[in-house]
């Protein structure tokens, strides 16, 4: 288990044949480009066709039997989204995995877009997919669809790339020897070993996910208002006619789906998914989750189930694709090959900054810059700040959790549904007891940005201290090392790579809530916060494209430069001179 | 469609696989490619057991993924059955060392692999797999899972998986080291037994492994390699019937005799030699830092205690004093090199001894023995010699380890320059030659220590 918490970390080593400071200066390219990417759709699809068309406007019911109905179609929406980054996954994930040219654009690009602010990207996804069917409720649909689709492709995608490079060489050649297909050696050794991983990051992703979809199903973008019908939309309606009992109702039915969901497929995902882990070490067989039991207990389930992995395994034996040659020698042609290649890359930068300089010139102005990036210390500002206090309250709550082998599973269970739970749900919560008590916005609203976040820190330093050796305990006990002391030399060294992996998620996590947390709504009240949240979120409201592309960009810098001055470093340390054994 | 189980068995003495002149080159981006084999040329006929022998790093992993058409060679070139061996074919079976199964396949599926990738229709698989899973003593564990299994069980999942393709050759990269003693020895009685009744559905087996026993155990034929780059030195025919008894005074002496022949000091080469092995020992340079195992200065230090003290006295038979220090056999080649290295002993006829300054190492005190230390590296390791000559020179006292690594890596692979710097940084602390700050990952001379 412990192996997989570390594999959240969004860039572990040895992920890419790429050094990190040349990522780095890859990474920066990169975004220009997308930037410029941006720019050339937004401009297309504004020429083409012309002012948006909003779906007509569904009503959303306060009645509370209809919410069952809404959590249904907002969990149809997250299963619609899962599946497409199923399948975005294996396609991306093979092509970089396989073509070395492919994989020297194709992983770096995934480093970037994990660091863009998903909900900046909600103004152009929206705009682009309502263009695309104008006037028509599937474009909002699959503007929500692809928003949470952001929060979950991006790192399913690198958790499989990682296991595709890293399919151990003897099960290799013996697949080689053996004489499988390149079809049957995807299907019979590739994939399966990249299924613990795509479990893993499916489960984590899904926090991200709810996040979205609740946010995305009613917003407003310029003079568009989107509304489908779902949970994110009843609590939106539950706002406008300060309805604080409505919000405690959706909350309650988001409980429900969420543990409905995590019974009922992720249990049995991860449970299945142990027999594709490689490593030999059997730490235990875990209780059998009651939903796998019924499906092998029931006749009926277990024959379907049967008939389906049979006739999995008949097609992924099917003789397509080539049998194994001998390994080439590389060869020198591929040299000349090479220079085109980078020369044709060298050109697309050279092109996107042209463009993005263009634009820019066009846009904005050297002082509206200037205020973007202050903005962006503000909010940097209140996300150092809050990654602070969560840490001085998770840490050691989480230490205490994690000595108790029961305490610590139980916690453990709290903090994973706490981290997968939409934490904009409670926004409103906290919104009236601000308006309420007239609390200064600045300061008070700083908090909801952590809230769903925080919960990474607290599993992390869990598994970290439930998995700190006994025996350097009671060397510790054996000195009677107490105190501070104990802390500093025994304690926190010990769990700081659980730790880091927990802050290094809950950073990302704050920096994406910072958009739905800074500027709040109580009826006709409307609570702002500075910062570069807030700006995009504004911008965003008003229709203001290039604002929102400005902040998003400035958002995205942030979160790299803090990856590669702060993170990187820090985890090369912590990796080399902390981890236990 | 697949050779099926009712396939004659090719007249004994048929050539079935031949490496002519076979070397192997890995390529360098950097500098000069590194050669593992060099030169090899071998026949594997049908109803004979061949044995691969040679310490580790001595290519022997390499050659076999040659034969087994896994790797191409750099030169020369490998013919299965007289027509040139350009990819893996199903008329050669590997057994890997680390068993390589598939866990998410049970022991049945794993075994039937072989049969799936070709698409043997059902019922002729059902009995393929059923007759290997009885023949190798698998029976009952058909729907478990290779996890739990021990490594015993595993291994017997590799051979039947080996052995239900009916495969004319069968390769077997170290099978047994992986296990633990009885279990080894379980399972290569087995084996033999299988194969001295007929019973085994293969023509031919080459056996690589770094356990001389093992292999006069179970060969008929063993091919003893050389390391550095690999080449055959010997070729021994064992002539004993199997079952073959370990205690029999022949065969100690055959294991004696290799032992030997294994412990010789590498042939003076001549200079016509040189000339006639051309540009591929070209460049002395390449070669000049060697791969060192790991060993502890405690280990070295144990052994020549042990080796000096009186029943012993300064001079052992090693499997005698393998016994007594109670390592494996295989563990004490690495600790005798390292000394040999080092001029501390020599190996000799499979004996191993101490030279002068070895027992000057011995009755001297702490800072003596340092000193003594320090100086052997100095003289007989010239990547040591070059650190401290660079540290000397700089103002700072102070230097990059990469840059040795990356000399390292010339001649070695990453793996093994990663663990000769080690070894050296150990070496060369206890003999405060100089001191290694892992954290800057640089070379300091201690009374400089960087600030
Ligand atoms: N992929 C590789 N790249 C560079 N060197 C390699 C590679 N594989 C093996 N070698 C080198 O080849 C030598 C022989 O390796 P191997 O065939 O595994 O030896 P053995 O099986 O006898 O221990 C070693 O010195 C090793 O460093
Ligand atoms: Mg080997």
């Amino acid at each position: 288990m412990n192996r997989s918490w570390m594999n959240l970390t969004p860039q572990s080593q040895g992920s890419s044949s790429l050094p990190l400071r040349y990522l780095n200066s890859v990474d920066a390219l990169l975004l220009l480009c997308l930037a410029a990417l941006a720019i050339a759709l937004g401009a297309a699809v504004r020429h083409m066709l012309g002012p948006l068309v909003a779906p007509a406007v569904t009503p959303i019911h306060l009645d509370m039997w209809h919410l069952p109905g809404y959590a249904l179609r907002t969990t149809i929406r997250m299963f619609a989204a899962l599946g497409c980054s199923l399948l975005f996954t294996f396609v991306y994930a093979t092509l970089a995995a396989k073509s070395r040219r492919a994989g020297q654009i194709l992983v770096p690009l995934l480093d970037v877009l994990q660091s863009v602010p998903i909900l900046g990207f909600l103004s152009f996804t929206i705009t682009f997919f309502l263009g695309l069917f104008p006037g028509r409720i599937l474009g909002a649909e699959c503007a929500a669809i692809f928003t949470i689709f952001t929060s979950q492709a991006w790192n399913m995608a690198l958790g499989m790339y990682q296991s595709l490079r890293s399919v151990p060489p003897e099960l290799e050649e013996t697949a080689r020897c053996f004489g499988l297909t390149s079809w049957q050696k995807f299907w019979r050794l590739e994939v399966p070993c990249t299924i613990p991983s795509l479990v893993w990051n499916a489960m984590m992703s899904m926090a991200g996910g709810w996040f979205m979809v609740v946010y995305s199903e009613s917003i407003t973008v310029g003079s568009t208002d989107i509304t489908l019908p779902g949970i994110g939309s009843y609590v939106g309606m539950a706002i406008d006619q300060q309805n604080i009992g409505a919000v405690v109702a959706a909350i309650l039915a988001m409980m429900v789906v969420i543990l409905a969901y995590d019974q009922v497929l992720f249990r049995p995902l991860a449970a299945w998914s142990g027999r594709f882990r490689l490593e030999s070490s059997n730490t235990g067989q875990a209780v059998e989750p009651w939903f796998l039991r019924l499906v092998r207990r029931t006749r009926l389930l277990r024959m379907c189930g049967n008939a389906l992995l049979s006739v999995g395994r008949r097609i992924s034996y099917l003789p397509l694709g080539s049998r194994p040659g001998a390994v080439q020698m590389k060869s020198d042609e591929s040299a000349r090959a090479d220079w085109v290649w980078w020369g044709f890359l060298l050109l697309v930068c050279l092109g996107a900054s042209w463009q993005v300089w263009a634009y820019a010139h066009a846009h904005y102005t050297l002082g509206q810059m200037a205020y973007v990036f202050g903005l962006g210390g503000i909010t940097l500002l209140r996300v150092v700040s809050m990654l602070a206090l969560a840490s001085l309250i998770w840490v050691p709550v989480g230490i205490w959790c994690g000595l108790d082998p029961t305490r610590a599973r139980r916690a453990q269970i709290l903090a994973q549904y706490g981290a997968a739970f939409p934490a904009n749900l409670f926004f409103p919560v906290f919104v009236v007891v601000i308006v309420h008590f007239n609390l200064t916005p600045d300061i008070w609203l700083t908090p909801l940005m952590i809230l769903g976040a925080q919960w990474y820190i607290l599993f992390n330093v869990i598994a970290g201290a439930s998995s700190f050796p006994s025996n350097l305990l009671e060397v510790a006990r054996n000195f009677e090392i107490k105190g501070w002391f104990w802390w500093r030399r025994i304690m926190l060294p010990g769990i700081a790579p659980y730790y880091l992996v927990g802050v290094m998620a809950a950073a990302g996590g704050a920096w994406n809530a910072a958009i739905a947390s800074e500027v709040a709504q109580w009826g006709q009240t409307t609570l702002t916060a500075h910062g570069l949240g807030a700006y995009i979120a504004q911008s965003t409201q008003l229709g203001h494209i290039s604002d929102v592309g400005l902040g998003t960009v400035v958002m995205c810098v942030f979160v790299m430069l803090t990856n590669a001055l702060v993170w990187r470093p820090l985890s090369d340390f912590v990796a080399r001179r902390l981890k236990l054994n | 469609m697949a050779s099926g189980p009712e396939k004659k068995a090719l007249p004994s003495g048929s050539v079935l696989a031949e490496a002519r002149r076979v070397s192997r080159f890995y390529h360098k981006d950097s500098a000069a490619d590194v050669q593992v084999l060099d030169d090899i040329s071998l026949t594997l006929r049908a109803g004979e057991i061949v044995g691969l022998l040679g310490r580790s790093g001595s290519g022997k992993s390499t050659l076999l993924r040659i034969l087994a058409g896994l790797l191409p060679p750099s030169s020369g070139e490998v013919l299965w059955k007289g027509k040139p061996l350009h990819k893996p074919t199903q008329e050669i079976a590997v057994v890997f060392q680390s068993f390589a199964l598939f866990p998410w396949m049970t022991v049945e599926e794993n075994v039937a692999l072989g049969l799936d990738a070709r698409g043997i229709a059902a019922p002729e698989r059902d009995k393929l797999v059923d007759d290997a899973i009885d023949l190798i003593g698998l029976g009952g564990y058909e729907n478990a899972w290779p996890k739990e299994l021990s490594g015993g069980m595993q291994q017997r999942v590799g051979l039947a998986r080996a052995l239900v393709v009916h495969p004319d050759l069968l390769l077997m990269d170290e099978p047994f080291s992986a296990l633990d003693v009885l279990t080894a020895e379980n399972l290569r009685t087995d084996l033999i037994e299988l194969w001295s009744e007929e019973k085994l559905p293969v023509q031919s087996m080459l056996i690589v492994t770094h356990n001389i026993e093992e292999a006069v155990l179970m060969c008929d034929r063993i091919i003893i390699a050389s390391s550095n780059p690999g080449r055959i030195a010997h070729v021994l025919h064992v002539p004993f019937a199997h079952p073959r008894n370990r205690e029999d005074a022949e065969f100690r002496k055959l294991v004696d005799h290799i032992y030997a022949l294994m412990t010789q000091r590498a042939p003076i080469v001549s200079e016509a030699d040189l000339a006639r092995m051309g540009k591929a020992q070209a460049s002395p340079l390449t070669r000049s830092f060697r791969a060192l195992v790991p060993v502890s200065i405690t280990m070295m230090i144990g052994m020549m205690e042990a080796l000096a003290a009186p029943p012993l006295n300064g001079r052992a038979d090693l499997p005698v004093l393998a016994e007594k220090l109670q390592l494996e056999l295989d563990d004490l080649f690495p600790l005798g090199e390292s000394l040999e290295l080092l001029r501390l002993a020599e190996l000799e006829d499979g004996d191993i001894l101490l030279t002068n300054e070895g027992v000057h190492f011995v009755l001297s005190d702490l800072d003596e023995r340092k000193a003594i230390m320090g100086h052997a590296l100095l003289h007989n390791v010239p990547l040591v010699r070059m650190i401290c000559t660079l540290l000397d020179e700089r103002p700072t006292h102070s230097i990059k380890a990469e840059r040795f690594r990356s000399e390292l890596e010339d001649s070695m692979s990453a793996d093994y320059a990663r663990q000769t710097l080690q070894t050296i940084i150990g070496w060369g602390r206890f003999a405060e030659l100089f001191d290694y700050d892992e954290e800057g990952d640089r070379f300091f001379l201690e009374d400089a220590a960087p600030e």
